[in-house]
């Protein structure tokens, strides 16, 4: 028997919950731990090896000084794989696109603290380094993460669906939420979840990314007629997918402002800074 | 007698988030000891502005894969406070079956997996897997119970799907609710084994006297809604949170700082303990008599061990919660109703596994979010951890850097930080520009 692959995980902006899902996954799936060497998982584990071959990267890269990093990973694995929406498609993290940098940190951390955090445009890792494969959603689907670590050590390279939401909804005999009047991105949305959120009553939020050639204006038809206003379906297209929104230019299927608006002033409210003076 | 100390750990790890210790020790002063964050920001509150409210609890439960179930209660909490949204009995019910999922997925977590190998001298859970393979297999067990619950109710651990403003939108059968049942019965001989194990563990006897702070009830030992408790005295209603929580920039630092009546306060599972332990369930309250925890008690390290009197109390809380669903039959509801208006505020709070969190938002006629604030437990432990840590070291001095460094890693490890939250980090310096 060959050699174990040496996997290492790695995290950027996010909130950790890919990786957690992978430790769920051992609950059921202990025996995994036996198919690869893993040398790195700050989260879990202490030990700390460098000569990983497959690297998994969860998050956006949403700071400059993060890219150095990333290009070091890139150089050592001989495979990336982007783990979950954020490192996918920028993810939530993007949301804050919409305004400059400068807004969104005086907003959070008041005037006299904004120049202490650094960060920038929150971007998928692919825009920063060249990425072999992804594991889409928010948060990853467990078993689509075991299915592509089968496939990787067989040696065959995984495949994303390219088919919408619905036809998963379909084989699992769900009611159809747009028929039902609640709104569902499931038309436009990669499957590949078995659309999960459908399943509990909650309309597809798009954080698997879209299916090629998404058919956006019957999509916004369809929500209208749900009662949605267009600012409330521009929310729904950018609450995972804003980068995407963002970098399609004047294509964008967006009615509202995506990107920074030139010389729009800084919010004055301190409702979430840190105040100048004890509250008590 | 070790005069000069440098401890700098670089990205401490089995914690959640990014955080360095840095400890620089000369002539037996002590001239810097912190633990800094160095997680990026991620400007949640920011990003709220201008959204449709029915979003912002699926916004928010990504700001903590661990704690994904109480940002979105938090949330839900904040904004059916603001459009006066009044809740179902079922509702309550259900939200609190959910929260104990995410709470004993949390603790079993950062006990078994994050704490507990320090104590049996491994790097991690996976030679643990090894060298104690009964224990990993048994924390497997009970996490995996943890997230059955939570999949049975909301969908999944990470990221609820179900909970939404008003309500549910998915409801757990008969069958479901009776499985969950005898699954919470046949745990409880692992509950037992839990409290055996981590009672023969040498937890360290560090104490330093300070605050503790946690969301009180007037009946039961609750986690979500309430009155925000101290153990220097007050009650404070959760909607004046910004006088306990008084985050602010301090006059000759860059620093952040949070402090209600001392210099720092402690929350967590220690100080709900702290706060309202006569309404532990009796088995909870046997177990912490057996850990010798009793109120107030002012070791930090003593964190872990509450967590696992915790993990007892929700363990026998869920098979109570049942039972009353079970009796009363849980029907299928349309949400609550909200109402909007110009500016309606409401703030929400709970107790999460790593202490008291508060969301506050403002929501204009059109249901969009004006304002947001979001104030993490871990942000509120930053100050203590720091005293605590200068209270620590000087007690070390004569041990060599490697234990040093481990005792200093065990007690930031005890606080549970969770500092990939996205918001207000406390006493933060940034290293490495």
């Amino acid at each position: 028997m060959p050699a174990k692959p040496k996997v290492a995980f790695f995290d950027f902006t996010s909130c950790e919950g890919c990786q957690l899902t992978i430790v769920d996954l051992l609950q059921t799936h202990l025996g995994l731990v036996n198919l690869v060497e893993i040398v790195q998982f700050r989260e879990a584990m202490t030990e700390k090896g460098e000569d990983y071959a497959i690297a998994f990267i969860e998050g956006s890269c949403t700071r400059k000084s993060d890219e150095d990093r990333l290009r070091k990973i890139r150089e050592q694995a001989a495979v990336v794989v982007a783990l979950g929406a954020c490192a996918h498609l920028g993810g939530v993290n993007a949301m804050k696109n919409r305004w400059a940098i400068e807004n969104v940190q005086t907003y959070v951390y008041g005037e006299d603290g904004k120049a202490m955090y650094e960060s920038y445009e929150a971007r998928p890792i692919s825009a920063v380094i060249q990425v072999d494969a992804a594991i889409p959603g928010c948060p990853i689907d467990r078993f689509e993460f075991l299915h592509l670590v089968q496939k990787m050590l067989q040696g065959r390279a995984p495949k994303l669906p390219d088919y919408p939401l619905c036809v998963e909804c379909k084989l699992k005999e769900n009611a159809c939420l747009n028929k039902l009047g609640k709104p569902c991105l499931g038309p436009i949305t990669r499957a590949g979840c078995n659309a999960i959120c459908p399943t509990y009553g909650d309309g597809c939020e798009g954080c698997r990314g879209w299916i090629p050639e998404a058919n956006f204006d019957e999509m916004r038809e369809i929500l209208r007629g749900h009662g949605l206003s267009d600012a409330d379906i521009d929310a729904r297209f950018t609450m995972f997918n804003h980068y995407q929104m963002q970098h399609m230019g004047d294509d964008a299927p967006v009615t509202t402002t995506v990107s920074p608006v030139k010389d729009e002033p800084l919010p004055t409210s301190t409702f979430a800074a840190p105040q100048e003076e004890p509250v008590r | 007698m070790t005069e000069n100390i440098r401890v700098n750990v670089h990205h401490v790890t089995r914690v959640e988030g990014h955080g360095n210790i840095v400890v620089d020790v000369r002539d037996g002063t002590i001239e810097k000891c912190e633990l800094q964050i160095v997680e990026t920001p991620r400007f949640f509150e920011a990003m709220l502005r201008g959204r449709p409210y029915n979003q912002a609890s699926h916004i928010t439960s990504r700001i903590c894969g661990i704690c994904a179930i109480g940002h979105a209660t938090a949330s839900l909490r904040a904004t059916e406070t603001a459009l006066g949204v009044e809740l179902s009995e079922q509702t309550r019910l259900l939200r609190k079956l959910a929260f104990h999922g995410e709470m004993l997925d949390s603790h079993i977590l950062h006990t078994y997996m994050l704490v507990a190998p320090d104590f049996l001298n491994v790097g991690s859970v996976l030679p643990l897997a090894v060298s104690h393979p009964e224990v990993v297999q048994r924390a497997l067990r009970m996490k995996k119970f943890s997230g059955d619950l939570c999949q049975v109710i909301v969908g999944r651990h990470t990221h609820p799907i179900a909970m939404t403003v008003g309500g549910f939108t998915h409801f757990p059968s008969r069958q479901e609710l009776e499985s969950l049942r005898e699954q919470a019965e046949a745990l409880l001989a692992d509950v037992d084994a839990t409290v055996e194990l981590f009672g023969t563990l040498p937890w360290p006897t560090f104490e330093r006297e300070t605050e503790f702070v946690a969301l009180v009830q007037d009946d039961e030992y609750g986690f979500i809604d309430g009155v925000i408790g101290s153990t220097d005295g007050p009650r404070v209603p959760i909607s004046d949170y910004r006088t306990v929580t008084n985050e602010r920039l301090s006059a000759h630092s860059t620093a952040k700082h949070a402090a209600f009546n001392r210099d720092s306060y402690m929350v967590g599972a220690l100080a709900r303990f702290n706060l309202k332990h006569e309404h532990l369930h009796p088995r909870a309250a046997a177990a912490a008599d057996h850990f010798g925890l009793e109120p107030v008690c002012h070791k930090p390290y003593m964190n872990s061990a509450a967590q696992v009197v915790e993990i007892v109390h929700c363990v026998d809380d869920v098979i109570m919660l049942i039972d009353t669903l079970l009796e009363r039959g849980v029907e299928p509801e349309a949400p609550a109703p909200v109402t909007l208006k110009p500016g309606a505020r409401g703030v929400g709070s709970c107790d999460v596994p790593r202490g008291i969190l508060f969301h506050e938002y403002q929501i204009d006629e059109n249901g969009l979010i004006e304002e947001a604030n979001c104030i993490i437990p871990t942000g509120q432990n930053l100050g203590n951890v720091d005293l605590d840590l200068r209270a620590l070291v000087p007690t070390l001095l004569t041990e060599t850097e490697d234990q040093i460094t481990l005792k200093l890693e065990m007690l930031v490890r005890a606080y549970d930080p969770c500092i990939s939250c996205s918001t207000h980090f406390l006493n933060v310096e940034f290293v490495g520009k």
